[in-house]
């Protein structure tokens, strides 16, 4: 039976994929499997099984760094062998490169970055930001297998299934591959996964300077939320680029986003659309911000951020 | 080192309007992408530690996107010729078509021992291109790039990717993509842009390239492309600092974000 195979090197997002291919596949009439690929792909492949997805497990040693083209190869194999019309992978730095190289091995349309998917009259829609995150681009692609590689966390990871699928394990005799890894190296610094926050703070530059960084950070703390900024913060070296959010960062999904000193251009916002909550600080009425917060406060964040800084502890201490 | 650094003209986003929720593109500048103009500037000085090489900007151009203006830009930055695919039949290209072109146009104006994109457009964002184009041209590609420099095995590049650096090595030719904080691109002086005018730009059509503009044909179908409609309350809080910050307060309690 065709089928949507699914991939991802991260296994939570994998589980999303799952639970998202699960969704489509009965109006598709297509089947769902998924492939592990690289040293985990044993106990990768066993989670997806658990959770229903006919697997595919790859652990080849050529696997090992992932590089892009070998895994490419490999995907394009098992999706050969588990005749996939539908190709869903998570839109992680990964896979949002392989994206492009696996569609062009597999002659297949392509959309990354996804933050929809959905059957509508018997086709597969993908929406994605376009134009900067201006608008957003519904897209079906007319090719024979179509790849989308989906944002994390915009589907939902399900429970396990009631009996397992089964695990093939698969054979591919794998080139070395071109790019070597050298050397793995821990990130400097404390690093931030923004995209899993539930809570976030955002400055922008309505902060006039570099000290005033530290007011964010005490905001952050009262209310129990990660610190985030516009590319321009991180351009002034004043924050880390991993605490950027964004088009050119991260894609975020919290309960609650607070804005302070951010105008809300686009490039910005596109990374905060996806919040349950948004409110923002800003000293201009007109700033965009409010167009899409469900709380304003036009104000001198000055003012406001040690007032709601207060205001939160006494929450905490109540 | 020969490199061949990949533009895509992108309408300046920051003159993009909306209007009922419609992009209004008309009259709108076009501009080398900022991705595109750290790609040149990592050129530039891989070419100058190495020594000598020759880079070339190269670029679909769709629509009506002034492309042989917007080039202008790249050879200013410091490119030393450009070449320009021009084609109606590019016009509603997908990522699989304009990688064709690009494909086309690396072999035909090559050889290169790098290719350089930005890790996407400033407009579409896909990242695609770079990946298709490798695989087009059966080169190793490097994305995401915020370190590149000659290496014992050709090249060097130093990626963050989530949780950790990766320090890699490809032997050239190969594709790399850059990310922004690769480098500060330099800004043209009034001589450069003067001298940008004299640099051989080669515009070429799909049949210099052996391509018919059938193969070009897009493998999607675009349903819509509109601003998202923001479903926020939009409740503004009023009165003195003090009284917001509670109404906030108050307000996040209320939703449930805040538990007591």
């Amino acid at each position: 039976m065709s089928s949507i195979l699914v991939y991802s090197e991260q296994t939570g997002t994998a589980l999303e994929l799952v639970a998202a291919a699960q969704a489509l596949a009965p109006q598709l009439g297509l089947s769902v499997s998924a492939a592990a690929l690289g040293p985990d792909a044993a106990a990768q492949a066993a989670e997806l099984a658990a959770h229903g997805a006919a697997a595919f497990s790859c652990a080849e040693a050529t696997l090992a760094g992932l590089d892009t083209a070998t895994v490419a190869q490999a995907l394009a194999a098992i999706a050969r062998q588990a005749d996939a019309r539908v190709v869903l992978l998570g839109s992680t730095r990964r896979g949002r490169e392989l994206g492009g190289r696996l569609a062009q091995k597999l002659a297949a349309g392509c959309v990354t970055d996804a933050t929809s998917v959905a059957v509508e009259d018997g086709r597969l829609v993908a929406g994605r930001y376009n134009l900067g995150g201006a608008t957003v681009q519904r897209e079906v692609a007319t090719t024979p297998v179509t790849v989308v590689a989906v944002m994390p966390k915009v589907f939902a990871a399900g429970e396990p299934a009631a009996a397992p699928a089964a695990i093939t394990p698969v054979s591919l005799g794998l080139p070395a591959p071109a790019v070597k890894l050298v050397e793995t190296k821990p990130k400097e610094g404390e690093s931030v996964d923004l995209s899993a926050a539930p809570r976030i703070v955002g400055i922008g530059r309505g902060l006039g300077k570099r000290e005033d960084v530290a007011l964010g950070e005490q905001l952050a703390a009262a209310l129990g939320a990660e610190l985030a900024c516009t590319k321009s913060l991180a351009d002034f070296g004043w924050l880390g680029e991993d605490r950027i959010v964004g088009l050119s960062g991260a894609k975020t999904v919290p309960d609650v986003y607070l804005g302070v000193g951010i105008s809300g251009q686009v490039q910005h916002t596109v990374g905060i659309a996806q919040a349950k909550l948004i409110a923002a600080v800003n000293t201009d009425k007109e700033a965009p911000i409010f167009a899409m917060a469900d709380y304003g406060i036009v104000g001198d964040l000055y003012q406001v951020v040690p007032a709601l800084v207060e205001k939160l502890k006494a929450l905490t201490t109540a | 080192m020969d490199i061949a650094v990949c533009v895509k003209t992108n309408p300046d986003l920051q003159l993009v309007r909306i209007k009922d929720r419609v992009p209004v593109l008309e009259a709108v500048p076009f501009k080398v992408g900022d991705l595109e103009k750290n790609a040149l500037e990592a050129a530039l000085q891989l070419r100058d530690a190495a020594g000598d090489g020759r880079i070339v900007a190269v670029a679909a151009a769709q629509g009506d996107r002034k492309v042989k203006e917007t080039m202008k830009e790249a050879l200013a930055i410091g490119a030393d010729e450009a070449v320009i695919v021009t084609d109606p039949g590019l016009d509603g290209a997908d990522q699989a078509g304009v990688a064709a072109v690009l494909a086309a146009a690396l072999s035909k104006h090559g050889p290169f021992d790098l290719i350089l994109f930005g890790e996407g457009s400033s407009d579409g964002y896909s990242g695609q291109v770079p990946g298709r184009v490798a695989e087009l041209l059966g080169l190793p590609e490097i994305g995401y790039a915020r370190k590149l420099e000659a290496g014992a095995a050709g090249l060097r590049a130093e990626r963050s990717m989530g949780e950790v650096v990766e320090v890699l090595e490809v032997a050239l030719p190969a594709v790399a993509t850059v990310v922004s904080e690769i480098n500060e691109p330099r800004i043209p002086s009034l001589m450069h842009i003067m001298k940008a005018g004299k640099k051989p730009v080669a515009e070429v059509g799909l049949a210099d390239l052996g391509l018919e503009a059938g193969a070009l044909a897009p493998g999607r179908e675009v349903l819509s492309n509109l601003a998202e409609e923001q479903a926020r309350k939009r409740v503004m809080l009023d009165g003195d600092a003090a009284a917001q910050a509670q109404a906030l307060v108050d307000a996040l309690v209320a939703e449930g974000v805040l538990g007591r």
